[in-house]
């Protein structure tokens, strides 16, 4: 299959590892864009509960909950490993699941360098019987795709 | 090509039955032409017609396999999608860093990276 190459991206961040991992968990309400949210109704509040196995999900002014993925792995303050299940439909998909890998690694007194990956973005391939569902629907196809354009327009 | 001409030319790719067919025929696997000509009522030339205008609109491509061309599906949602999510994870840093390093600094606001 096609391989698609991870987005990577690094930061670094005037603080402490330990603040930084606090900032990006629990405090990730205080900086996740707001754009970003796939329910009916404006995002009031997203949520990413601490430990392995905790659930990271948005929710919705209208008290609607949608999830976006869950905890992989927690090891504060140098990494977090965090499964991202949104699929190509942006829809949750249980059985969806790229990674999304954060280390925090101290690059001095008071600085934090910041690595994130974003992989298995392969899993976005179009598949067979996904395609062939689309292909069904004339209508398919055409707002498959310009969900793609609007949310890559941002 | 901007996203709103890449979707109209997909469209306007799709919009034709046969192409449609054409272009399902590669959903299962990658084709040669002759491949996909086989059991489609179009001649062998017609689809490889269509199947220069599906490539024009990015919906597949091809490449040599000895000496014949092999087409298959472009996975250009999958591309779509990366390129939303490199820009998305720019956006969230920024307002993670500005978080972090207790700065009321907006970096929510959508601004533009023009990349």
């Amino acid at each position: 299959m096609t391989s698609v190459p991870p987005v990577r991206k690094e930061v670094t961040v005037a603080t402490t590892p330990e603040r930084a991992f606090a900032v990006f968990t629990d405090g990730i309400d205080q900086w996740w864009p707001r754009e970003h949210h796939i329910g009916k109704s404006p995002l009031k509040r997203e949520v990413l509960e601490p430990g392995v196995g905790g659930r990271w999900y948005g929710v919705s002014e209208d008290g609607s909950e949608c999830e976006v993925g869950k905890v992989l792995a927690w090891e504060p303050p140098g990494r977090l490993l965090l499964a991202w299940q949104i699929n190509a439909d942006w829809h949750y998909e249980a059985s969806f699941v790229t990674e999304i890998e954060v280390t925090f690694k101290a690059a001095g007194p008071n600085t934090t360098h910041v690595v994130l990956e974003h992989r298995d973005l392969h899993r976005y391939g179009v598949r067979a019987d996904e395609l062939r569902k689309m292909m069904d629907d004339p209508k398919g196809w055409g707002i498959t795709l310009r969900r793609f354009a609007d949310a890559a327009a941002g | 090509m901007t996203n709103d001409s890449a979707v109209a030319a997909a469209f306007a790719a799709l919009a034709d039955p046969t192409r449609r067919l054409v272009f399902e025929r590669l959903a299962h696997r990658s084709r040669s032409v002759a491949e996909v000509a086989d059991g489609l009522p179009v001649s062998r030339p017609a689809v490889s017609q269509h199947l220069k205008v599906l490539k024009a609109a990015g919906l597949v491509r091809d490449e040599p396999d000895g000496a014949r061309r092999v087409y298959r599906i472009d996975p250009r949602g999958l591309e779509m999608m990366r390129g939303y999510l490199d820009r998305f994870w720019d956006r969230a840093l920024a307002a993670f860093k500005a978080a972090a390093e207790g700065r009321k600094e907006d970096a929510r606001k959508d601004k533009e990276d023009d990349r």
